[in-house]
């Protein structure tokens, strides 16, 4: 599904990550947890393809091709699909109207038919159900008044809609509360299949009780430090990251 | 004696000579302005004494004036008379198909989802009898005027309704009013007459009709709309097609009547050819605009979506002189490349309990400069006026301006009057939103700024505004970055 290869990337002239490898397969959840600043939403950006940070070295293929060479477009409609941290709003454009231009550009690429409104509303409202959406939820502004956690599921939500093969999770669990959690959680739950992918970046052990990840890694100036299973995100969270700052540091 | 003299000579010595017949090819007046091309243009038109007076009068006074040098646009000096003043619609040249027309043309008749019927009457392709405007025009003529509805051309008017046009004709846009309609008063080509009742509620939108009727619309247009007691017009004008004319200068007058309890609708879409990317050409789009609200509860909305021209200057206003009437004003202006706009409204109160509201959208992308320019007046009579106004701009890039004029003059402390405006900038991040959910950075940029600019185009006909949609998507492309 995914290979990163020894990927450097910088931003504003400042090096953030120096070298990450990761290999994520078909069907599985990879969680990277890290300390502030360790380069984890940097990774998101550059997978998704944002102008502002330059990849400096190394590779990514993604479904057999070269990933860095799309633009994020493409990348998105070869399957990628990023949960932002921070969803930005547009006003006077309906997440309904959003999501279908955003799901028929998706067909286009690869060569289906547009999707009629009854068909997109009949599973726009399967879906809602996902993530336990009102229905007045579709017809309002893109992100526009929406509360932390509404952004959070609304971004869940187009998760569902646009059913990626791979979907990188930035932080999603970032300001929610214990019952937002879970439904966030729920909905990503319902969409994990044998063939699809996730990538969870999270700062906290407590997501990962609801999204169970089969590998864990830990994100430390702009490397992969440590590997893991669900084990080590318990670890870390009795822990803190210190003992592994301290483990590298002898390392680095 | 040169060519033009001849002309001048002939017509001012023959007497009414041509005067039923104009069929001729190159019906033209010669260069220039005076008033023996007034009288040529008058004679052309076989018009009464009274409307040749009435141009001759405007001409006299359009002499004593100068040209405006206020609005915040720039261009050369325009010399009024190396331009021609009247010539009869020309033959566009004949196509045999739509395969020989300009495949830019049909690339963006194609994404405005202009209809192949539509494509060919637009372009002068020859069509079969399939759409046969006469016909149409006659069946549309007729169940109107079975509601006593007059829709004719300003031409017609003057021959066959002289009392009305008498009456009303710069009632509103009296031709002292400014330069370019003093102009437009004195040399106007044609242009529409709208009549209607007492309670009648005319029952269709004069789009359809007004688009087959005005595939040739002209340099110096006239428009005269009168609403009587408790009656209800919409009326579109425009196109969203690309309209390229030769003519360099546009210097249109729209006038509306409305009387007590009537309700004037009237709509623009205006997509004039704003000149090349390097801002060569283009047409100068010089416009009044104005309505009356004569009596109580009177209501004129104005909805305008201005993507074309080179130039425009234009500030359609509305004078609430009836007690409780209303003035609305929704506009979307776009400029893109080197165009220029300055563009808003003037809402006057002169009666008690007027209310007015003021929604503007500016957009500009490119090197052009966009200004919005707006006087909410409450006169001293005026009790309980109330106004609200909504500027907002909207910026492409970082090369463009967007500038804000409001201009209040209330000098009745009943009056309520709010101002707010706002600039913004597309996001890089909400583009990057858009690309990051498969929707190209064009698309993105037409999803904005359509959400954007969603008050104004729930103000038009729901098929006149999936055309605007598109037409914005279409004059934006290559303004970011």
């Amino acid at each position: 599904m995914l290979e990163i290869k020894n990927l450097q990337a910088k931003v504003e002239e400042k090096q953030i990550l120096n070298g990450i490898n990761l290999t994520v397969n078909p069907g599985e959840v990879h969680a990277i947890m890290g300390p502030n600043g360790s380069g984890k939403s940097t990774l998101a950006s550059v997978l998704a393809g944002r102008d502002e940070y330059e990849v400096t070295g190394g590779e990514v293929v993604f479904r057999g091709e070269n990933l860095l060479e799309m633009s994020p477009e493409d990348r998105a409609r070869k399957g990628l699909f990023l949960a932002f941290q921070y969803p930005v709003e547009i006003p006077g454009v309906t997440n309904a109207n959003f999501l279908k231009t955003a799901l028929n550009e998706i067909r286009k690429a690869n060569g289906q038919t547009p999707m009629d409104s009854k068909e997109f509303l009949q599973i726009m409202k399967e879906k809602m159900k996902l993530v336990e959406m009102d229905k007045a939820m579709t017809q309002r502004s893109v992100n526009e008044g929406f509360s932390g956690g509404e952004k959070k599921r609304n971004e869940v939500f187009q998760m569902a809609m646009l059913e990626p093969m791979l979907a990188v999770l930035d932080e999603t669990d970032s300001g929610l509360d214990i019952d937002a959690l879970r439904i966030v959680a729920n909905g990503v739950n319902a969409l994990r299949n044998q063939e699809r992918s996730f990538i969870v970046i999270t700062h906290y052990q407590r997501l990962l009780d609801y999204i169970v990840p089969d590998f864990v890694h830990v994100l430390y100036k702009g490397r992969i430090v440590k590997s893991g299973t669900k084990e080590l995100a318990m670890e870390l969270e009795a822990k803190g990251y210190d003992w592994i700052k301290e483990e590298v540091g002898i390392h680095i | 004696m040169t060519e033009d003299q001849k002309i001048i000579t002939e017509v001012t010595e023959s007497d009414y000579k041509w005067g039923f017949i104009s069929d001729i090819e190159s019906d033209q007046a010669p260069k220039g302005l005076n008033e023996e091309v007034i009288r040529f243009i008058s004679l052309k038109k076989n018009e009464p004494a009274w409307m040749l007076e009435w141009r001759l009068k405007a001409y006299r006074h359009w002499l004593t004036m100068t040209e405006p040098v206020w609005p915040n646009v720039h261009y050369p000096k325009i010399d009024f008379n190396d331009i021609i003043y009247y010539s009869a619609p020309k033959k566009k040249p004949s196509l045999n198909s739509l395969d020989e027309l300009d495949p830019e043309i049909k690339a963006t008749f194609d994404k405005l989802g202009i209809s192949l019927e539509e494509q060919k009457r637009l372009s002068g392709v020859a069509v079969d009898a399939v759409i046969d405007s006469v016909s149409v025009k006659t069946t549309f003529r007729e169940s109107l005027g079975e509601l006593g509805v007059i829709f004719c051309s300003f031409s017609e008017a003057v021959h066959d309704h002289p009392e009305l046009i008498k009456q009303y004709l710069g009632s509103v846009v009296p031709y002292t009013d400014n330069y370019y309609a003093a102009l437009n008063s004195a040399v106007f080509s044609d242009g529409s007459f709208c009549y209607i009742p007492k309670s009648v509620r005319c029952p269709m939108e004069l789009s359809t009709y007004f688009r087959i009727n005005s595939a040739g619309t002209g340099q110096f247009e006239r428009t005269l709309i009168i609403a009587e007691e408790g009656a209800f017009v919409s009326y579109l004008e425009g196109c969203t097609a690309p309209m390229r004319d030769e003519n360099q200068l546009h210097a249109a007058v729209v006038e509306i009547y409305s009387h007590k309890d009537a309700q004037v609708k009237y709509s623009t879409v205006q997509n004039w050819y704003p000149g090349d990317k390097e801002g060569k050409g283009g047409i100068y789009n010089f416009v009044t605009k104005r309505g009356l609200c004569a009596g109580t509860h009177a209501k004129i909305s104005w909805t305008q979506v201005e993507t074309g021209s080179a130039i425009t200057w234009k500030y359609p206003s509305v004078i609430l002189k009836g007690d409780y009437s209303i003035g609305e004003f929704y506009s979307v202006a776009v400029t893109n490349n080197y165009q220029q706009a300055d563009t808003g409204t003037k809402m006057i109160h002169l009666g008690k309990n007027t209310k007015s509201t003021i929604i503007s959208k500016g957009i500009s992308g490119g090197k052009s400069q966009n200004s919005y320019r707006g006087l909410v007046r409450i006169n001293r009579k005026a009790e309980n006026a109330r106004n609200f106004s909504q500027c907002d701009s909207l910026l492409l890039g970082d090369k463009c301006g967007a500038h804000t004029f409001p201009y209040l003059e209330v000098s009745n402390k009943t009056a309520i009057v709010e101002h707010e405006a706002t600039t913004s900038k597309v996001g890089e991040d909400q583009i990057f939103y858009c690309n990051q959910r498969g929707i190209s950075t064009e698309d993105a940029v037409g999803l904005i700024v359509n959400g954007y600019c969603k008050e104004v185009f729930n103000q038009l006909p729901m098929e006149f505004a999936v055309e605007a949609q598109k037409l914005l998507a279409i004059s934006l492309e290559g303004s970011v970055g």
